[in-house]
Parts: structure tokens; sequence; C-alpha cells
């Protein structure tokens, strides 16, 4: 009875170990696998969706809050010092220790990987922007002023396109460094890809954590690339120009 | 909020400092890596930097290292190291499990502010500096000691200063992947969700993060010299007891 039992599920067992995809599997635990990639896809895709979600709300953010606050600053040499001070301050903060700081306001969600990569982000733009502002030349103001610009139309015509070179400089900064630090979001289980580097360090899984790791470069690398050639469009006039 | 109220019982709290696990423990641990990270990349980083800067090559090696340093995740790269096989024991010393990994990669990352700060800083000493050392005669070494070393010295230190507050907030990181130091308090907090305990940890890292950042920044202060009134010479020689 036991022998035709045995027998029996010789040849199952058998086609189990050859549909096993061979890079990884109880005994095999390569760093490079397609198979698991391609087995995996959907997860992949959902992880890096997540990543991309994150880190553009809070780029958005950050840069929605900067704005002002950049203005802000330059109108009152008193508030700048304060708000450069704090955010000095906030950068100092390890993420790993912002997170925590936030959960009991905002819980496990998105929201507190959100609000503190904002404030990470909001530290490098405000001092980007500030630069930027600081390094239209006066000349390009006086001239303005003297064609009748206003301080509205100054602002939007003439100070925010000669300072977008310095701004963008700062954008990339704040989009790379929030491409990584969203991986710490897996703390609060809304990490993108963190979820998966983290998954696959407890289950001592390579294929799973080394495809992360290389997305969340790539991704970073491919945003950079993007915010690169969307300054050459806006900024026409410093082509040849390197910055 | 009752979570404020268990953070607080727990940073009041004596036996939650001492001990082997203790937060006093761990942040010694923690500070003792971060010292270690910032000695070997400093070391590592500075004099190639340095050199460089001197000669005025490799400058774009020098500036992209740092970009991408910014885009390989801290996390990943830890995650990376802690499962790699490493010949040898797994134990590090007075470092715990994973004390090997979180060291490798704390100085990986210390290298990109310091390299990137020191090359620009010996680069953009101006070049008429430069040319009236060698009109007095400086050989290329003097000119490196005497006239761009001192120059450089403000923009290098705060590039240690940067390597140092990122070293510390990056050891924290480690405890994600089981690593040494204070970050375990947070993450242990969190898993069990003794949120009190999470947020105490938190508290403690950022508050010696504050306090590691002021004091570079005194440091830092110390190594520049008066650009407004008082002849730079005497407030470099001034400031040298603190930098040995």
């Amino acid at each position: 009875m036991s022998v035709t039992l045995l027998v029996e599920a010789a040849p199952q067992l058998q086609s189990a170990a050859a549909a096993e995809p061979s890079c990884y599997s109880r005994l095999v635990n390569d760093w490079v696998c397609w198979q698991y990639v391609a087995d995996r896809r959907e997860e992949l895709v959902d992880a890096t969706i997540q990543h991309l979600a994150i880190t553009l709300a809070a780029v958005v953010a950050g840069l929605v809050i900067a704005f002002p606050l950049a203005l802000l600053a330059r109108r009152y040499p008193r508030l700048e010092a304060t708000i450069l001070g704090v955010s000095t301050g906030v950068y100092t903060i390890p993420s790993l220790a912002l997170f925590p700081l936030l959960v009991p306001f905002t819980g496990l969600t998105p929201t507190t990987v959100i609000i503190g990569l904002a404030l990470y982000a909001l530290t490098v733009l405000v001092r980007s922007m500030l630069e930027g502002l600081r390094s239209v030349p006066d000349e390009a103001r006086e001239s303005a002023t003297g064609l009748g610009y206003g301080q509205t139309r100054l602002l939007y015509r003439i100070e925010l396109p000669l300072a977008l070179p310095v701004i963008m400089a700062g954008l990339r900064v704040a989009t790379v460094s929030t491409v990584a630090l969203t991986t710490v979001g897996s703390l609060v289980a809304y990490g993108g890809l963190g979820n998966l580097i983290k998954d696959g360090v407890s289950t001592n899984f390579r294929a799973e954590l080394l495809s992360a790791a290389v997305l969340c470069v790539a991704l970073a690398i491919l945003l950079d690339v993007l915010l690169v050639v969307t300054q050459r469009l806006l900024t026409p006039w410093t082509r040849g120009v390197t910055t | 909020m009752t979570v404020f109220a268990d953070t607080w019982a727990y940073l009041t709290d004596g036996a939650n400092w001492s001990g082997d696990a203790g937060l006093l423990a761990l942040l010694l641990q923690q500070l003792l890596l971060t010292v270690t990270a910032l000695a070997l990349a400093v070391t590592i980083g500075l004099p190639i930097a340095l050199w460089l800067g001197h000669l005025g090559r490799g400058g774009f090696l020098a500036i992209n290292i740092s970009n991408i340093g910014r885009a390989v995740p801290t996390f990943a790269l830890l995650a990376l190291l802690v499962t790699l096989d490493y010949p040898g024991t797994e134990t590090f010393g007075p470092y715990g499990r994973a004390g090997l990994a979180t060291l490798i990669a704390l100085t990986l990352f210390a290298l990109p502010p310091i390299i990137t700060n020191s090359y620009v800083a010996v680069h953009e000493v101006p070049a008429e500096v430069k040319e009236s050392a060698r009109g007095m005669g400086m050989t290329g070494r003097q000119q490196f000691v005497r006239v761009e070393l001192p120059l450089a010295l403000p923009l290098v230190a705060s590039g240690v200063r940067l390597a140092l507050v990122q070293i510390w907030a990056t050891a924290t990181i480690a405890a994600l992947v089981a690593g040494p130091g204070l970050g375990r308090i947070i993450t242990d907090g969190f898993f069990r969700t003794n949120y009190g305990k999470g947020i105490a940890g938190a508290i403690v890292v950022a508050v010696v993060a504050l306090v590691l950042e002021l004091l570079a920044a005194g440091a830092q202060r110390a190594v520049t010299p008066d650009t407004g009134s008082g002849s730079p010479r005497k407030a470099t020689t001034k400031s040298q007891p603190a930098t040995g």
C-alpha cells in the first residue's frame, strides 16, 4: 500500500522540482534571477507604483510648501534665519526617528511617510529657492521694474525663470534622495520597494532583495533624467551651458 | 495623548537606560560605530580627494560620486551587505551581529560628502593665490600644505560635519536589518506595538543628532578663520588645538 503511494507520488514530486525555478528555491538562493522577476512581476510593479506615488506626493507637497516659505524668507530677513535654522534641524533628524514621531498623529498610513519625506524635501527646496532667487542679477530686476513690471509679474516672468537652474538643481537633489528615503517607509509598511527589501532581508531571499534595490536606483536615475530633460525644455537659453 | 505619557514614562524610567540592551548602552554602541565609520571614511577619502583637488584632476568622479551615493538607498545597501556571505565569524567585536555590514555601509555613505567637499575645497582655491604661491618659489608640496590646505579647511570641515550627522542617521537605519544601535529601540517598540518605547527611541536619536550637529558646527566655526576683521592666519593658528 505504502509502496504504491510512494510510486504514485514520485512523478509528481519530480515535476514539481522541474517546475521550480532554477535560481530560487529552498536550496538555491541566487542574487540575479530573471525567473523571479517574471514570476513576481505584479508584486514588483505594485511596489514600484507605490514607491513612485509616495515619492511624487512628497516632492510635490514639499515644493508647494517651500515656495511661499522661500518668498516669506526673502521678504523678512529675520524669518529667513528661523526658517533655515529649523530646516537644518529637521534634516538632522534621522528618517527612522521621524516616522515614529509622526505615527501618533497620522497612524500607519502612507500619509506618515509622505509627510516625513515632504519635510526632508522641503528643507532642500527652500534653500535652493532662496539661492536661486538671490542669483537673479540686480540689473535684470531693475530693467524689468523700469519696463513697468509689477511685483507679481516680476516674480513670475523674470525672477523665477532666471532662478530656475538653481531651483531645478535643488529639485533634483530632493527627488533623488526622496526616492532613496522612501524605502525606510517600510517601517510603517508603506515603503514601496522598501517593503520588498525588508521582506528579502527577513526571509534571506537574495533575488527579491537585489531586484528591489536595483529597481529603486533605476527609479531615482529615471526621475533625475526626466528632471534634466524638463529643465532643458524650460530654459532654452541655458543650452550649451553645463550645470 | 496616552502615547506621549508612555513615552515620558519610558524615558524617565531609569531601568530603561541601564543594562546591555538599555538606552545608554545602545547609544554608546551607535556613537562608537559612528566615530569608527567617520574615522575610516576620513582616512580613506580625505587624502584621495585633497590630492585630486591639488592636481585638479578627477573632478568628474569626485562630483558625481556624491550623486551616486544619493541615489543608492542606505537601507538597500545595508540589506545587501547583511545578506552577503562574509568570511570568518558572524560577530564583529564590540559591534554585535550585523555590525560589519553596518560599518561598511556607514563608511561608504560617509565617503561622498567628504570626497566631494574636500575636492571642491582645494580645487576652488583662487587661481591668483595659487599663482602667487608659485611666484614666491613654492614647490607643489609647499603650495599644497601652506596655501591650499589652510584655505580649504572650512569647506573640508563642513564636509566632515555633514558626514558625521549622516552617519549617525544611517546608523539608526541599521536596526531595520537587526543591526546595532539605538534604532533597535525604535523598531522594537514598533513591531511590538509599544509606540511609547518607539517614540522614546526616536526622541533620543533626534536629540543626539542635534547635539552632534551643534558640536560639529562649533568645531567647524573653530577652524574657519574670521573673514571680517582679524587676520585669517591668527585664527587658524588659534584653532589648531581643536583640530588636533
